[in-house]
């Protein structure tokens, strides 16, 4: 970096006015302090168990006892454990599948909603509602939903023809009650996408308007573009809760992931480990996986934004 | 598809048939898909009024006859479900939390918002790392500290950390502190009043609306909350309602009619709560997703 740049004249201030700076040193000490609680919190709560349970994972510790240091046998028995391979699949198939699927709705479901109606209050509401169902409830009702016999969905399927999977025994329709359990509360990331259209310019839309007649032109190259700062955060976050998928998988397949191991989760694996098998050493060996694995996604999604997110003012 | 048309003001009649048609069918689809998204809602509700044995009846009913009022008394009086003490558990605990959140974070977010000091930027870079780790990554370790004081079983590992912030409570309310003037504060500064009288006097009042919806968002997160009571708690009297109507389910998996209409009220509170004050919702979305 040049050695005069405006930076290096930008941090001293000018020595003139030491009111200005006996307050700003009032102001530093406050801002300190009132950030100290969280300072201790991030502290306690976050980074010292960090580091330990990177230390944990390379113990063996029962919870009762004292750890005891054995290196990376802990990964290598995660690395040979079924079990475990088993629900990292299926983790990331299910977010692979109802991540992109839940974007794609959302953004459909915000193009529509981008128009004032007499219904739109209402629309809005229905869509977000699902959001405010505890995931216990919501799971629960699924449950009865998708009941071969007895439930509406497949009602309706026969009703239109279709012949619908047993969705909750069938080993491989399984994954797919919990995909659509996940799709069902899209009221988040429309209300993003939406908070995103609005915020368009109302003379680039109009010019578009005018380039060209066909709406999909508008579409393809003037609003999504636009979007994609939205499609970045809604994608990021998507992917970190899907792999930390629990309550669903726990509430529909139990720790077995019935049937069949078809819904079990890589957090449900996780949570038996720890605290149905006491297994302490392994199970954080297992969130340093999860940890470092998410980590990676998260880099690799904002390596590409570069190529594909529109910021304004960027003339990349 | 297309038999769907309530909504349709009259006086749109006198609008071009071209596009009368055209807003006939977008709302026919708009109500198409809002059915779906309430038919869960939908079935939650005719189930929790139904005999177990209807919910199971073929063929389908899609309206409980009789509707079995009933069954509310009946599930707030069983003795293998303390139902309403385990509603009243889930009041307490979204109440702490959010009181703690609202406290904890407003300091911090008027740290990170509105003061300027060194290092500010690296601690809350730092926070908002916090907020995209997998939550399990810290949890094990804080697990074994709070068995080790004994307090495995009770509240306080479920609520004490929020005494001292949350990185997504604090994300959310420093984009509100940030639209706070800064003459507001110098102009307090030169009249003399201390730091904390002016967080306490100028500021929080101008934010006031963002402390609600902050702590409307740690009541709705609290209420669903899961894995921390299943992790913490053992005894069916301290459970919240959603850990407890887990349990009950998979304990009494045959009685489907108490398990949904335990899973109505449970719902209820923040469908009524979301309904009331949706636009503070909407606006607590907006500040937490665009920078």
């Amino acid at each position: 970096m040049d050695p005069v740049s405006p930076m290096g004249g930008a941090v001293k201030p000018p020595p003139r006015l030491p009111r200005r700076r006996r307050a700003g040193r009032a102001e530093a000490r406050a801002g300190l302090l009132f950030a100290l609680p969280w300072m201790v919190g991030l502290a306690v709560f976050t980074i010292i168990p960090l580091v330990l349970t990177f230390y944990i994972s390379q113990t063996k510790f029962q919870i009762t006892g004292a750890p005891r240091y054995i290196g990376l046998q802990n990964y290598a028995a995660i690395w040979g454990d079924a079990a475990v391979w088993r629900s990292a699949g299926n983790t990331m198939m299910f977010a692979v599948i109802s991540v992109p699927i839940k974007l794609a709705l959302a953004l459909v479901l915000a193009l529509m909603l981008n128009r004032v109606t007499a219904l739109s209050g209402f629309y809005r509401t229905v869509f977000y509602l699902p959001f405010l169902m505890p995931a216990v409830a919501g799971s629960l009702v699924f449950i009865l939903l998708l009941n071969p016999s007895a439930g509406p969905v497949n009602l309706m399927l026969q009703g239109m023809g279709l012949n619908p999977p047993d969705w909750l025994r069938d080993p491989a329709a399984a994954l797919w009650t919990l995909i659509l359990l996940s799709l069902w509360p899209l009221g988040v990331e429309t209300l993003v996408f939406l908070g995103g259209l609005q915020n368009i310019p109302k003379d680039v839309s109009e010019a578009a308007d005018l380039d060209s007649p066909r709406p999909w032109h508008k579409l393809v190259w003037v609003t999504i573009p636009l979007l994609t700062p939205m499609i970045l955060f809604n994608l990021i976050i998507g992917i970190i809760y899907s792999f930390q998928v629990f309550t669903q998988a726990l509430v529909i397949g139990g720790t077995t992931g019935r049937p069949a191991e078809a819904t079990l989760m890589y957090m449900v694996v996780l949570y038996r480990t720890a605290f149905r098998y006491f297994n302490m050493g392994q199970a954080a060996a297992m969130a340093v996986v999860l940890f470092v694995v998410v980590l990676v996604m998260t880099l690799l999604i904002f390596r590409t934004a570069r190529s594909w997110v529109y910021y304004e003012g960027d003339s990349r | 598809m297309g038999l769907l048309r309530g909504g349709q003001p009259l006086t749109k009649r006198r609008t071009a048939p071209r596009k009368l048609g055209q807003s006939l069918i977008y709302h026919a689809v708009m109500l198409a898909i809002a059915a779906v998204f309430l038919l869960p809602f939908y079935w939650m509700a005719i189930s929790a009024f139904k005999t177990t044995d209807e919910i199971f009846a073929r063929p389908v009913t899609w309206f409980p006859d009789p509707i079995h009022w009933a069954n509310v008394p009946d599930l707030l009086t069983r003795t293998d479900f303390p139902f309403l003490r385990q509603f009243f558990n889930s009041v307490f605990y979204a109440g702490s939390v959010a009181a703690a959140v609202v406290f904890s974070c407003s300091l911090a977010a008027y740290s990170f918002g509105c003061l300027r000091w060194r290092g500010r930027n690296l601690v809350f870079g730092l926070t908002v790392c916090a907020l995209l780790m997998p939550a399990i990554v810290t949890f094990l370790p804080v697990y074994l500290g709070w068995t080790k004081l004994g307090l495995n079983g009770t509240y306080w590992p479920l609520i004490a950390p929020y005494l001292l912030g949350d990185a997504f409570y604090i994300f959310m309310l420093r984009q509100f502190f940030m639209g706070v003037p800064r003459e507001l504060m110098d102009a307090a500064r030169l009249d003399g009043a201390s730091e904390f009288r002016i967080w306490w006097q100028i500021v929080l009042p101008q934010v006031r609306v963002a402390l609600v919806i902050v702590g409307l968002f740690a009541v709705v997160y609290t209420w669903n909350e899961f894995f921390g009571p299943l992790i913490y708690l053992q005894d069916r009297e301290k459970f919240p309602l959603s850990l407890g109507l887990f349990t009950f389910q998979a304990a009494r998996a045959r009685e489907w009619s108490a398990v949904m209409t335990g899973a109505l009220i449970t719902a209820l509170p923040m469908v009524i709560l979301f309904l009331l004050t949706q636009r503070l919702f909407r606006q607590g979305l907006a500040s937490s997703s665009l920078k």
